[in-house]
């Protein structure tokens, strides 16, 4: 390479070509409307849980909006995107808040994201909503928190494929809080029920390689596997496993497969088949309520080529739920509706019956375990009314309205 | 005795995969000096033409070997036309641009094929050694990790056109004084590096999740291979895959990926503080 000039020395640098993103999209409006914020991961390494998600929250503004509003007024969706950055969470969550004075927030994906933007909504009373199964813990009176935690899940998934398969268990997790924390749980549950976890593995979320650990477990020889793997580089996993032959030898069971609707679609039939999971939503629940929402998502999206899953679902309940509330307080504000949702009220939703536990104003749920066959989800049992007695153990929103805090919940 | 051969065959599929992943590149930065951040997106795109097209119908090996290298050594040069022929020897700035061609081809492969895309499944299926089970499949990644170095050796080596590219990169003023057509070398090699990599990322499709995003994960992996390595195509990239390879595998397999991976960050950065100019910078110094 030559440092002399060269003909073109003077062209402008094609940095200029190097486009910037676009800046969010924000509706606004009159004042005669009710405003709800939506904070989900639109674009970046997340969009295609965080997609989905506001398109089912859209859905249900869109359905509340034509069944008259609420209040006499038109709700109206002030939606940010945080592009999975943490500090777009933080400024979208103090605008919410501050500048578009949201009457409620839905939204956050992961941990880091919730634990971001948690304390900005609790320090300016905005109401918020977090719809996705996480590790448990958070005790907030500002927040709702719908999703499943692993008392509700892993509890249950775990003897479940103990019956079937047997005792011998070797975890594969992603590298963080979240892997951390199941895995923990993992281990208790797999104690409890009489069994072994023969080793874990944590995994780096940018690992793509899993030829030596595949090597290890097939030398271990686990009854089964538990797998904690997240994100995309870690759908490798299940791809070589596939690949290496072991489908047929070692079954998998998992505590996240599916969580963002995308899995399924990703993987090919020949590599998901038979990998258990369990979840508070799958489509293939039995009523007419999901199979009424099922068929509206569709009409609204008819090119979604994604699976609705847990994570999507209970987006669209928060807002649901969120509205009722208001129709029968009569009221916005959130001690009102505070009230109105630690009543005991049960919502029949398309996941089947949701109530709100007074203490950690968690959900109580019907959980589901099903296997994944020709690509998608099949139900083999539901376990009705799952406290979310992880978070019960460390918080008491009825004693100590003022907690503000996620709780470690040691094990 | 199976454990051992297992292991091994481990630590070799490794090198196979850092070599598929950073031979392009060590072409586009190693020789070219340019910093295409844009690389792990080349990869993407590599992935996302195998995908798109196995699933309209089109024979896997097909896209895989053909369509890949084309589509993306195309989108290559129209990439070096359009953007990087204004930006040789300015190394910063080469950084720059390429780091927002990242950014808008992530942004513009979610826009038109979607961040969810059916996959395509390994082919060949497992193979038993003794009592343990691997995929077929890396032999093929080894064999074409093979292959492809053989091949730009033999190019670099024996026709006029690697001797064309070599001269052209070492001083490009005395070439042009040559007869030589500069802009036309630079764009081939910048073209063909592109279609390595698009080779690279069509190979990987079967064994990764394909999503827009991927290319991030791979980028990090790529630049610490070919840096270590040095100014040397050849020698370089294998020495360097070789070294990471086998200590960030055999790490893994000692104690856990999480160990693994930070043992191939420690690595390069010891490397680099006893040879900062890379492997090939001290040692194999007139390889090609």
């Amino acid at each position: 390479m030559t440092k002399l000039s060269r003909r073109n020395f003077l062209y402008t640098t094609g940095a200029a070509a190097a486009a910037t993103l676009a800046s969010p999209l924000v509706a606004r409006a009159g004042t005669d409307t009710i405003k709800v914020g939506g904070l989900h991961d639109l674009s970046g390494a997340l969009d295609s849980t965080g997609v989905p998600m506001n398109q089912v929250f859209q859905l249900a503004i869109k359905e509340i909006n034509d069944a008259g509003g609420l209040l006499g007024k038109q709700v109206e969706a002030v939606i940010y995107d945080p592009q999975s950055n943490m500090s777009l969470y933080s400024q979208y969550a103090t605008q919410l808040a501050l500048k578009d004075k949201v009457d409620v927030v839905m939204g956050g994906i992961t941990s880091a994201s919730r634990e971001t933007i948690r304390p900005i909504f609790h320090r300016y009373n905005t109401f918020y909503f977090y719809n996705t199964q996480y590790e448990g813990g958070v005790c907030d009176r500002n927040e709702i928190t719908l999703g499943t935690t692993p008392a509700q899940t892993v509890k249950r998934v775990i003897p479940y494929a103990m019956n079937l398969y047997g005792k011998k268990v070797y975890t594969v997790a992603a590298d963080y809080n979240y892997g951390h924390i199941t895995a923990a749980w993992v281990k208790r549950y797999v104690e409890e029920n009489g069994g072994e976890v023969i080793a874990t593995e944590f995994f780096p979320l940018d690992v793509a390689q899993f030829g030596s650990t595949i090597s290890k477990i097939q030398g271990a020889k686990p009854d089964f596997v538990l797998s904690a793997m997240v994100g995309t580089s870690h759908l490798g996993f299940y791809r070589q496993w596939a690949a290496a032959g072991m489908k047929s030898q070692i079954p998998i069971v998992s505590t996240v497969y599916g969580a963002g609707g995308t899995e399924q679609v990703i993987l090919t039939h020949e590599e998901s088949d038979g990998i258990i999971a369990s979840f508070g939503y799958f489509e293939a629940i039995d009523n007419p309520t999901n199979k009424a929402f099922l068929e509206k998502v569709a009409q609204e999206y008819p090119d979604k080529k994604w699976v609705m899953s847990e994570i999507s679902e209970v987006t669209y309940e928060g807002m649901k739920i969120w509205a009722d509330a208001v129709k029968e307080a009569g009221s916005t504000k959130r001690d009102a509706l505070l009230e109105v949702l630690t009543s005991g009220k049960t919502y029949d939703m398309p996941a089947g019956k949701v109530k709100i536990d007074p203490k950690t104003q968690h959900a109580v749920r019907d959980v589901y375990i099903a296997t994944c066959k020709d690509g998608a989800f099949a139900i083999n049992e539901t376990f009705p009314d799952s406290q979310p007695e992880d978070t019960q153990m460390v918080c008491d929103l009825i004693k100590d309205p003022k907690s503000n805090t996620q709780y470690e919940i040691s094990l | 005795m199976d454990y051992t051969l297992v292991v091994a065959l481990e630590m070799i599929r490794a090198i196979a995969w850092l070599v598929l992943l950073a031979s392009g590149l060590a072409i586009i930065f190693g020789m070219m000096r340019i910093i295409n951040f844009a690389h792990g997106e080349f990869l993407m795109l590599g992935g996302y033409t195998v995908v798109i097209s196995t699933n309209a119908g089109v024979n896997e090996w097909v896209s895989i070997l053909i369509l890949a290298p084309v589509v993306v050594g195309v989108f290559g040069i129209i990439v070096e036309r359009l953007v990087i022929q204004r930006l040789y020897g300015r190394i910063l700035d080469s950084l720059l641009a390429t780091w927002g061609l990242s950014m808008l081809m992530m942004g513009g492969v979610t826009m038109i094929f979607g961040n969810t895309v059916q996959g395509v499944s390994t082919p060949f299926g497992g193979m038993k050694i003794g009592a343990y089970q691997v995929p077929v499949y890396n032999f093929v990644l080894i064999g074409f990790a093979v292959l492809v170095l053989v091949a730009i050796w033999c190019v670099l080596k024996f026709t006029k056109a690697g001797l064309i590219a070599r001269a052209t990169m070492q001083n490009a003023d005395m070439a042009e004084a040559l007869g030589i057509r500069t802009r036309w070398v630079y764009m081939t090699t910048f073209g063909i590096g592109s279609a390595i990599t698009g080779l690279a990322g069509g190979l990987l499709a079967p064994v990764t999740g394909v999503v827009p995003t991927m290319g991030m994960n791979l980028v990090g992996q790529s630049f610490i291979t070919v840096i270590t390595g040095g100014a040397s195509v050849i020698a370089g990239t294998l020495s360097s895959a070789t070294l990471l390879g086998t200590i960030s595998q055999g790490v893994t397999f000692l104690t856990g990926p999480v160990y693994g991976d930070a043992a191939l960050l420690v690595t390069a950065l010891v490397l680099l503080r006893l040879l900062p100019q890379g492997i090939t910078g001290r040692i194999f110094k007139r390889s090609l």
